[in-house]
């Protein structure tokens, strides 16, 4: 990139930056034009100057004068004809005539302010396009950033500087050149006009100005250094609060709050230095600006006064100098302003660039979209003198093999003897820095990285998950170019390719995001549906299908958009409420039904009787919900509801009353919380003392009635909500079902897919029952049963490959995040498997098994292997062992493990 | 069941009978009841424990591990409790309970057992009297079998 902006920014607006200037030239002849109009106005309409008058000095009636004459004076020097005539315009008496002036003027406003803004919108186009570009141009720098200067940077002020930094540079670039143009061009002719009246007021102009140019830089130097250090600390800040967002964890395990405060308030006071010392600065110069611009009037008036008394200028001349020098300043002070902003900008930009130009980038044609298919990579494998560093530390030093295209390798050796160096460089996260690795017979270091990527399978000691589903992340091992274009309607076709000749101009890369990126013949399938076989059929290999299946029971899905697995869980509930019929089903699982009171779901899910699709209608927000409380009313249920609340706040006063504040009790079962007790302690007397519950005041209603909604009667078994209440409560369910705003609740339907709830919920279509040991458990054993006799289990699992990870994967515990890593690495059938310890996180026995369920997987495949326990090399065709850098020892794992030999020391260490 | 009558089923219990109503109500609200099929286990030897069992309804079968198979050294009937080893010496479950028929329980948590106990002796003195027995059961046991092997 180059280290100007302006460089930067002349070549790649150039031509725009001509037909800017070439518009604003345009414009000036405008804008002369119209400033001679309100003098014709003034003049020839209103004073009358161009008609006929008559003794009281009117215009004649039905003189008239012609409008829009248009005449091309010549100079002198040319001809002497004077003008050339060409148009005689339009005979007009004086009111027409002021009319069609005036409208002329408008006209003119409206010509100069379209012209204004045009050139802005220009200004603006470019401008941001140069900070489309510019920002493109810094992400792409960092895609090829060196594997080991992500070590070194932090990505809050990567962030930052794409993000922020960059930002203002957008509105400066189109100002770049224009401005000084313009106004250089205006201060010029002001000074030019000068020096013609009066050589020396000219000179003593000149002069000032010289100084403003000459010392005002100079102060300037300090502003500038300054606002280096203030971008430069603004940015650490940054860095530092991320770190300390990522550091959350430890910051409050180790209670270091308090130093991790000390550090920002003290970055924060160093901050307030620089940008105070900087606000010192920037006014000092401000105001010697101000006090140069004044002073010359001052001169002038000294100056010029003396030469008009000795006679050596006419007072007209000097007048029109004065009059000429206030045209002079402010083109001046801006002028001075564009530098300086010129010079922050530069510093930004420069700044940035220098953070974004590490040693060793990637080259760009290693990334390149390939013209065809990527090339096998079963070649078979050879490194012959392969050498490897990271930082100063030696990762590999100087190793040597052979292996063939279809084995499968197992590297061992203690911890960072190698092993690790071999699979980080095959998956070309760590160069080699001496020597060569074949792959076939190509050299690995010219590979394109799209051939590697796609042919290559590779699972790191930690996988990275983005925020999307687990099945985008496993495909995510596909995507390395475009395979098909998007598919657009007439209206979106045109949207696009104004997009992409848009993104042409910006430098932007003509990548369709929209695209099919997933390379599904790579993969050896047809397309998405047969993607979601394999996915599946991997899953059990790395004993991730039961939890995926789990998260497809808590998943939902559009009945629209999937009916068909929509209609099969419809099945799946027939089947399990069949069941119901066996007395020992029966006691699990209380059903629904529209017409019938649930024991086992609170009052206000009774009420609702659906799942709320609006957060005003959850469950614990009803008792503040108005069309609820109206629904209530109209049902003559408040008193009821108040009751139940009286009854409550009496029993748990009385339970929880000896109990101390913050037992856990209070939170796991108590309606009312620990603080809230002494309140309706005072309540409940106070009713009592009133002899009932009509005198209950307005506000202790509304907080009693509120008790009433979360009373489960199974669960809390106060015997609060008896049959008749039922009956009351069924009534107010459907009144309240017709008064429902649209979309708000997806009402429990037998016969209905419910599109707000799980899978699991769907299924079930009831609740538990309280009380019944192991419910859950024996539930979802029924409903794995449900499912495997409808031979449904695998459509639930692909419900759960749309199970969102979260942010980096959170949402996965470390072993899943390894797993999805593996299948990553697996689905896109590679012709070369690189593991680097990939399963470490999981127990012994669940290594042992996933590794033996791979290699069978892959039998006829190449894979190579870096495992943490020696012992399990003994699955593997060959082991190499790696110690300090170099392969100590290659062959079968019975040879090798001979008494004596360096494997049998690795055994015996383990 | 609705809270009222449940304490008074509880106040029946011998363990429970010298506790106040107000605070059986209390014990009853919080601890969960817990209904087990016949042939399902209220805990299993090994397993931690976080709780005891009363027998409110039904019976229930003690299973030890033996190399020959689960062998049945104790049956609780109504009113019986069981768990209280495991969490009173913080040790897995040292046998297998098993209902035998359907079995109503009060699950205690170890929470509340400790909270009870420490507010009422009277609670703790039954449970003791309990495990004295159960001991003295032992070792009557064990001098039969001494007695066996003599022979």
């Amino acid at each position: 990139m180059e280290k100007s902006l302006f460089r930067y920014v002349w070549r790649h607006t150039k031509p725009e930056q001509f037909s800017i200037l070439l518009i604003i030239v345009l414009a000036q002849v405008f804008y002369f034009l119209s400033l001679n109009i309100p003098k014709t106005i003034v003049n020839e309409a209103i004073q009358g100057r161009a008609f006929e008058k008559d003794a009281q000095g009117r215009a004649v009636a039905g003189s008239t004068t012609n409008f829009f004459a248009i005449d091309i004076p010549i100079p002198g020097f040319i001809s002497d004809v004077g003008s050339i005539h060409i148009f005689d315009g339009i005979p007009l008496e004086q009111v027409p005539y002021l009319i069609a002036l005036s409208l002329l003027f408008l006209a003119m406003v409206i010509i100069n302010g379209q012209f204004k803004l045009n050139i802005n919108t220009m200004k603006g186009r470019m401008g941001e396009r140069m900070l489309r570009r510019l920002r493109y141009e810094l992400f792409d720098r960092v895609m090829r950033f060196p594997q080991g200067h992500f070590r070194k940077v932090k990505q809050a002020e990567i962030a930052t500087m794409v993000k922020d930094e960059v930002e203002p540079l957008g509105g400066f670039i189109g100002d770049a050149f224009v401005q000084p143009v313009f106004l250089g061009g205006q201060a010029a002719t002001a000074l030019f006009f000068i020096i013609t009246q009066s050589f020396w007021l000219g000179m003593v102009a000149v002069g000032v100005l010289s100084i403003q140019i000459g010392i005002i830089p100079k102060l300037r130097k300090r502003v500038l250094v300054l606002g280096k250090q203030r971008q430069l600390t603004a940015r650490q800040l940054a860095g530092r609060i991320a770190e300390a967002v990522d550091g959350a964890a430890d910051i409050h395990a180790n209670a270091t709050s308090n130093y991790e405060r000390a550090d920002i308030a003290n970055r924060l006071g160093r901050i307030f230095l620089i940008r105070f010392e900087l606000y010192k600065r920037k006014f000092t110069v401000k105001f010697l600006n101000n006090l140069l611009a004044q002073t010359t009037p001052f001169l002038f008036y000294l100056i010029g006064g003396y030469l008009a008394i000795t006679g050596q200028l006419d007072i007209g001349g000097l007048v029109a100098v004065i009059a000429a020098y206030k045209d002079l300043p402010p083109p001046i002070k801006e002028l001075i302003d564009w530098d300086q902003q010129r010079q922050d900008v530069q510093i930004k930009y420069e700044q940035v660039i220098e953070q974004f130009t590490p040693d060793a980038m990637l080259d760009p044609a290693l990334q390149a979209p390939l013209p065809e298919p990527p090339l096998k990579l079963n070649g078979g494998l050879m490194l012959s003198g392969v050498s490897a560093f990271d930082e100063a530390h030696k990762l590999l030093d100087g190793a040597s093999f052979k292996l063939d295209g279809s084995s499968h390798v197992a590297l061992i050796g203690p911890p960072n003897g190698g092993k690790e160096a071999i699979a980080l460089i095959l998956a070309r996260l760590v160069h080699p820095a001496a020597g060569q690795v074949k792959i076939g017979d190509r050299d690995l270091v010219d590979l394109p990285e799209i051939a590697t990527g796609a042919r290559m399978g590779y699972a790191g000691a930690d996988t990275y998950l983005f925020p999307v589903s687990v099945r985008e992340n496993i495909l995510y091992g596909l995507k390395q170019q475009e395979h098909a274009p998007a598919q657009y309607g007439d209206e979106e076709k045109g949207e696009r390719e104004r997009y992409f000749s848009e993104s042409r101009r910006a430098g932007n890369p003509l990548f369709d995001v929209n695209a099919e990126w997933i390379d599904y013949q790579a993969a050896g399938v047809s397309g998405p549906e047969e993607m979601d076989k394999r996915i599946l059929d991997l899953l059990p290999a790395v004993e991730l299908d039961d939890d995926i299946y789990r998260m497809g029971l808590r998943g939902t899905i559009d009945p629209d958009a999937q009916p068909k697995t929509a209609a099969a869980i419809m099945q799946a509930r027939a089947e399990l409420h069949q069941r119901l019929s066996d007395p020992q089903i029966a006691a699990l699982i209380e059903p629904f039904s529209r017409d019938r009171y649930v024991r086992n779901m609170s009052v206000a899910e009774n009420l609702l009787f659906g799942t709320a699709a609006e957060a005003d209608f959850a469950p614990e927000r009803l008792a503040q919900n108005k069309l609820v409380l109206r629904v209530l009313e109209d049902q003559k249920l408040i008193e009821e509801f108040v009751e139940i609340g009286r009854q409550i706040a009496e029993t748990m006063v009385e339970l929880f009353a000896d109990l101390p504040p913050g037992h856990p009790f209070f939170e796991q079962f108590s309606f009312i919380a620990a603080e809230d007790l002494p309140e309706f302690r005072v309540m409940v007397a106070r009713i009592a003392g009133k002899g009932g519950a009509e005198n209950i005041s307005g506000d202790d209603r509304a907080r009693l009635m509120a008790l009433a909604f979360p009373y489960i009667e199974a669960r809390h078994r106060l015997g609060l909500v008896d049959e008749a209440l039922q009956a009351k409560l069924l009534k107010a369910r459907e009144a309240l079902a017709e008064a429902l705003p649209e979309g708000a609740v997806e009402v429990y339907d037998r016969e209905k897919y419910n599109r707000a709830a799980t899978i699991q919920d769907n299924i079930l279509f009831g609740r538990l029952i309280y009380g019944q040991a192991q419910a859950a458990e024996r539930i979802g054993a029924l409903i794995g049963e449900v499912l495997d006799k409808l031979e449904m289990r695998r459509t639930v699992a692909g419900v759960g490959l749309d199970f969102n990870v979260g942010n980096a994967g959170k949402r996965l515990n470390a072993a899943q995040r390894q797993k999805i890593g593996l299948v990553r690495a697996l689905v896109k059938q590679p012709d070369l498997l690189v593991v680097n310890d990939a399963t470490a996180v999981l127990d012994g026995g669940a290594q042992a098994r996933l590794m033996a369920a791979i290699l069978k997987l892959r039998q006829g495949s190449a894979v190579i292997w870096a495992l943490s326990r020696p012992a399990l090399a003994q699955h593997f065709d060959m082991v190499l062992a790696l110690r300090e850098g170099r392969v100590i020892a290659q062959g079968g794992f019975e040879e090798l493990k001979k008494p004596g030999s360096a494997v049998a020391d690795l055994l015996a260490a383990e | 069941m609705s809270l009222n009558q449940e304490v008074e089923l509880l106040r029946t219990i011998p363990l429970f009978a010298k506790i106040e109503a107000s605070k059986l109500k209390l014990l009853a609200f919080t601890s969960e009841r817990l209904t087990f099929e016949a042939g399902q286990d209220l805990c299993r030897q090994g397993d931690m424990g976080d709780a005891m069992y009363v027998i409110v309804e039904g019976a229930a079968d003690v299973l030890i591990d033996t190399p020959k198979g689960p062998l049945k050294v104790a049956e609780l009937k109504k009113n019986e409790f069981v768990g209280e080893i495991a969490i009173l010496c913080d040790v897995p479950r040292t046998a297998t309970v098993t209902a035998r028929e359907k079995t109503t329980t009060l699950k205690i948590t170890k929470d509340l057992f400790f909270r009870l106990v420490q507010e009422f002796p009277q609670m703790a003195v039954e449970i003791m009297r309990e495990l004295a027995h159960r001991l003295e059961m032992n070792n009557l046991r064990m001098r039969q079998l001494q007695a066996q092997q003599k022979n």
